[in-house]
């Protein structure tokens, strides 16, 4: 399998060899460099999820959908984005103008600093650093900050509304993320994102883990839909209820923001499940079948970890044009009712599977 | 009628009686308030149809259509005063819950004033709208209320008028709200409110203190229009009123006229007119599904309940030619006979009918969700739903038996065999229910018909200028939503003394209020989206 | 110039004469070509992606229901993200009647819009009353409150009758000027400064 840990390299040999720069100079402008391209990475995968999301749920509704901008109409969310660029910025009187300004970027910057730990492909990380997962929980936490933020400032009752029980379900809800994370780093022993995905070498966490890993599977595919605010979660932007929820007097680029941060949250979510429970960018091996593995190999990791995500993300929206959206007390029920006890005790099992090695 | 016209006769030995079809009590107005006690608790007549309120033009006054739920008895009460200038009446808002609404449209339109009633405020129009516009001598220059667009005076006091021991009437201020109630405004653009209502709702957190409805986001004057015009120029509004019951509607006002102008129609336009009015309901009930499961966020359900819809446009529009607007029923019979593959479709719908139906309950009836959304959720009792005059499929399932095609049989329903569908849970899962069942009902009631639709005219020959003696008429159907009145008084001219128009949507989104305090905010969607009002519909 | 959406003929237009009228006001003055190019690119985006507000006060309002729904599908061309929120939306598809009582909330609604905005009196009641002419409570017609870049009549408009009307609007937007010049916006001005409320300024 390719190692992009060899393009890398090259790319800092070239700077600081064939260029002559000095250390401190390559690297800034490798961070440039990964900014870009991270920056270039964020918008693609934006906007092909904005697609993506519009085409699946037209087929779960018997429809077409976009198909007329561009061939398939794969270039709908391109517009769609280029329109909201140059639409107008209304400014509002009577609210907090630098936290009604600075809202959408804490979601947006929330979303960011997730993808720096993310697992690409083999070698071909941001940032590798032994609390990786624990980065990643914790930095995925300030979106709630920029959402409640938003609601605030805005001065409006909806979007008060719509931030409360924003804030309400994803304290909650991070609890669940937190300890079905946890139950998966009992079991691989590390933090760090690159180990994690490398003790999934032979089988994935989800198969090699048993019960335990399939019920903290189940566990954070829920949790992590209520985490990017989707149906059957939608409650803080419930459209039926609040309007728009909290994002109600956003317009233009600033809603972009918004609406970017909720596809990326999307991906996001769906990647680090992928990185937990099915191998990251490893590839699919069942061990004994040589041959089947070796044509495996041949896929490339990158392909391997945003097509993992992107069939996860198809579950979750799946989910939200499925079911009907729940009300407050009811979700805020099922976690703490259901789910906080029910991952507690998965806990538990997990570490009763690793004492007495009942896994593969 | 007889036995019912000596009851109250004793009773209140100065009522006068006029003989109709439905038997006309005239009181004096001081009686009035103990003559309701009276015919409420002795006589059992416990659902107020509605009060139609009229302009004599010597005197105004109110009719009052009462009906008894057990034995299925109507009244009609007349009261009047001659006091043109500054009209007052006893209210009965005490009595029956849903009057309080009916009496502040009475005042809207009539400017009478109604002693005794909590709120008296405007119901359809704004707040400083100058004028009674259904009073004969109202003055509709675009001068005295021009179109603005400055934003409508909001103030959070109603008046009420309060008669002290000796006889004297002082109008009093009262607050809607508390001073410190957080009252979040619901509407008029609101994608929940289906269509332009508006409720201020007090809440704390998530939960709903009050609601304070207001209509008339859409009051387009319809009743005003219709005396201006001539009896068949006034059927088309019927298909803007209620959009997804213009024939049952058409039904009602064709049969109205007809009864007075004493027309015969065939019967094949009879059973025309049955097929289209149950098509109609199933393709009302069907949009009602799917719009109901997108405010509870699954929209998806929208997508698979108007594929039926349109294949029953799709039927409607060869025979009639509009998807929505149909005009068809005409008095003497309809418009245009049947488009010649109408059987063939009709069939192919009742095929995939119950395929469709079962493939809704797979998908939503019995998810945990749904379950935990709707079931307990804006609970109507029986007696609330009868005080409220919550009729059709949301009162049927409070376990009130209120089908008109069952009650009082018009047209060929007498004929037919099918159920009323009546639940008892009385909450929104039961009103939800109701409509789905309801669907397969009015399937049972075309498949009896299709094949049997008799040859004949499809419609009878009328005189060119309709006339209708003097007099008054009022008839029901049974709308999609539920009980379709019309009241038609003629003075003998071509076009109508005063035509009252009863939507089932007006007492369905007086009663949100009621079920919705305590609930959560999620669940005045639920409950509105349940009660499945029409906003064109209330506000005519 | 003809101006057409895709896979729409420039013959199959109803009103040709109107929109090469309105190219020729534009154009009077010539155009820069960089400037022209990054109009092009402008209004590529914002033809393509027209956003409704979810406002519908009756029948027609159902209408743009079915519009959505799987035979008409306007999701195809994109129009399909209806928002809820004002700020967010486009174009104002003013569906059914407007009575006086809502006029007020209708004007402050267009005033949310972020610009650019667009409104399209969709239906009988919205161009001119309607079958509500005789009422009086009825505003007769939108453009005395709001300027109107599409009539579309009708009781209610057929669905296609409706894809035609926001294809209309959409090509109308193709032959904006995003810099400076003549376009749309200057009647709009005017037309706000000659219907003014109290109080608010633009």
């Amino acid at each position: 399998m390719f190692d992009f840990s060899l393009l890398t390299n090259w790319i800092d040999n070239f700077f600081e060899q064939t260029c002559g720069m000095p250390g401190w100079l390559a690297t800034t402008v490798e961070c440039i460099l990964i900014g870009l391209l991270l920056l270039t990475v964020y918008a693609v995968l934006a906007l092909f999820y904005i697609y993506y999301e519009r085409k699946v749920c037209a087929a779960f509704q018997c429809r077409l959908g976009p198909n007329r901008v561009g061939p398939f109409g794969l270039l709908q969310s391109f517009a769609d984005m280029f329109k909201m660029l140059i639409k107008e910025l209304i400014s509002l009187n009577h609210i907090d103008k630098f936290l009604f300004a600075l809202a959408p970027y804490l979601v947006i910057l929330a979303s960011m600093l997730a993808f720096a730990v993310l697992p690409w492909g083999k070698g071909l990380q941001i940032i590798n650093f032994n609390i990786g997962i624990f980065f990643l929980i914790a930095v995925s936490s300030i979106g709630v900050l920029g959402i409640l933020l938003a609601g605030w400032s805005s001065n409006n009752k909806f979007t008060l509304i719509g931030a409360l029980r924003s804030g309400a379900q994803m304290v909650s809800y991070e609890l669940s993320i937190g300890l079905s994370v946890l139950t998966i780093v009992a079991f691989a022993g590390t933090m760090n994102i690159v180990e994690l995905v490398e003790k999934q070498d032979n089988l994935w966490f989800i198969f090699s883990g048993h019960l335990p890993a399939i019920i903290a599977f189940i566990i954070y595919m829920i949790a992590g839909t209520a985490e990017t605010n989707r149906g059957p979660f939608d409650l803080p932007e419930a459209e039926s209820e609040l309007t728009a929820g909290y994002h109600t007097e956003y317009s233009g680029m600033h809603f972009g923001f918004f609406y970017l941060a909720e596809y990326l949250n999307l991906f996001i979510v769906s990647g680090v499940a992928t990185l937990l429970f099915l191998g990251g960018w490893m590839p699919l091996h069942i061990p004994g079948w040589t041959g089947f593995n070796e044509i495996m190999d041949y896929i490339p990791s990158v392909i391997w970890f945003i097509g993992k995500a992107i069939a996860l993300s198809f579950v979750i929206i799946w989910f939200k044009w499925s079911f009907p959206r729940l009300r407050i007390d009811q979700m805020l029920a099922l976690e703490w009712k259901y789910l906080l006890p029910i991952n507690l005790f998965n806990l538990v099992l997990m570490v009763l599977v690793i004492v007495y090695q009942f896994h593969f | 009628m007889a036995e019912l016209k000596e009851k109250i006769a004793k009773l209140f030995p100065d009522a006068t009686f006029e003989d109709g079809d439905i038997l006309l009590v005239n009181i004096a107005d001081e009686k009035w308030h103990d003559c309701a006690l009276a015919l409420r608790d002795t006589l059992g007549f416990d659902f107020l149809v509605t009060i139609v309120g009229v302009d004599w033009k010597d005197k105004l006054g109110c009719v009052y259509y009462l009906t008894n739920t057990t034995n299925n008895e109507h009244l009609s009460v007349r009261v009047t005063t001659d006091n043109v200038e500054t009209p007052m009446l006893h209210s009965v808002a005490d009595l029956w819950s849903i009057a309080g609404i009916f009496e502040r449209e009475v005042y809207d339109f009539f400017g009478i004033v109604f002693i005794n009633n909590p709120d008296m405020r405007r119901i359809f129009l704004s707040i400083d709208w100058k004028g009674f516009p259904l009073r004969k001598n109202y003055d509709e220059s675009e001068e005295i209320n021009p179109v603005t667009v400055e934003n409508e005076r909001q103030t959070d006091f109603t008046d009420t008028y309060v008669e002290l021991p000796d006889g004297k009437v002082e109008k009093r201020e009262v607050r809607v709200f508390e001073p410190d109630d957080f009252v979040v405004n619901i509407g008029p653009q609101h994608p929940a409110t289906h269509g332009v209502l508006r409720f201020r709702t007090a809440v704390d957190g998530e939960t709903i203190k009050k609601i304070d409805v207001y209509m008339g986001y859409i009051h387009r004057g319809i009743e005003k229009i219709c005396e201006k015009l001539t009896y068949p120029q006034t059927l088309h509004f019927m298909d803007r009123m209620d959009y997804f019951s213009g024939h049952p509607y058409h039904h009602c006002l064709c049969m109205t006229i007809e009864q007075a102008a004493g027309i015969e129609i065939s019967r094949r336009a009879q059973v025309i007119r049955v097929l289209m009015d149950e098509l109609s309901r199933i393709a009302s009930h069907c949009l009602f599904i799917g719009t109901f499961c997108m405010d509870l966020g699954a929209t998806t359900m929208l997508f698979y309940t108007l594929r039926v819809r349109e294949q029953i446009l799709d039927i409607m529009e060869k025979t009639c030619g509009a998807r929505m607007t149909f005009n068809y029923e005409c008095i003497g019979g309809v418009m245009q006979d049947l488009a010649p593959d109408f059987v063939e479709d009709v069939k192919a719908l009742l095929a995939v009918l119950p395929r469709n139906i079962k493939e809704y309950n797979k998908l939503f009836t019995g998810n945990v969700i749904t379950q935990n959304r709707m079931v307990g959720v804006g609970h109507l009792s029986k007696e609330d739903a009868i005080s409220w005059s919550v009729t059709g499929p949301s009162g049927r399932a409070s376990g009130w038996a209120c089908d008109v095609r069952k009650t009082d049989p018009y047209s060929i329903y007498g004929e037919l065999d099918f159920e009323q569908v009546v639940k008892t849970e009385g909450d929104s899962m039961a009103r939800f229910k109701v409509r789905m069942e309801e669907m397969e009902q009015s399937a049972k009631i075309i498949e009896q018909l299709i094949d049997n639709i008799p040859e004949g005219e499809y419609c009878v020959k009328v005189p060119k200028v309709i006339k209708l003696p003097v007099g008054h008429w009022f008839r029901t159907v049974e709308g999609c939503r539920g009980t379709f009145g019309v009241y038609l008084e003629s003075d003998g001219s071509t076009s109508p003394y005063r035509l009252k128009l009863v939507p089932p949507s007006f007492t369905a989104a007086a009663v949100v209020d009621h079920i919705t305090r305590g609930s959560k905010i999620a669940d005045l969607i639920t409950i509105g989206g349940s009660l499945d009002y029409i906003v064109p519909d209330m506000d005519r | 110039m003809e101006v057409t959406t895709k896979s729409m003929p420039y013959d199959a237009w109803k009103d040709n004469e109107y929109i090469e009228k309105l190219v020729k006001e534009l154009q009077a003055n010539g155009t820069n070509v960089i400037v022209g190019s990054l109009d092009k690119l402008i209004n590529w985006g914002r033809s393509n992606s027209i956003w409704p507000l979810t406002f519908a006060t009756s029948c027609c309002g159902i209408e743009f229901v079915s519009l959505g729904a799987a035979r008409y599908d306007m999701a195809r061309f994109g129009w399909e993200v209806a928002r809820s929120s004002p700020r967010q939306a486009d174009f104002m598809m003013v569906a059914g009647t407007i009575v006086k009582r809502m006029a007020p909330v209708m004007r402050r609604l267009y005033d949310q819009l972020a610009e650019p905005k667009y409104v399209i009196a969709c239906g009988a009641c919205a161009v001119s009353g309607g079958p509500f002419k005789k009422s009086y409570h009825v505003v007769m017609g939108i453009d005395k409150i709001v300027p109107v870049d599409v009539f579309l009549p009708g009781c209610p408009p057929r669905p296609e009758a409706m894809i035609y009307a926001i294809m209309q609007l959409s090509r109308k937007i193709k032959v904006e000027k995003f810099f400076g010049g003549v376009n749309r916006k200057e009647n709009q001005k005017e037309f706000l400064r000659n219907h003014p409320i109290e109080g608010v300024e633009d």
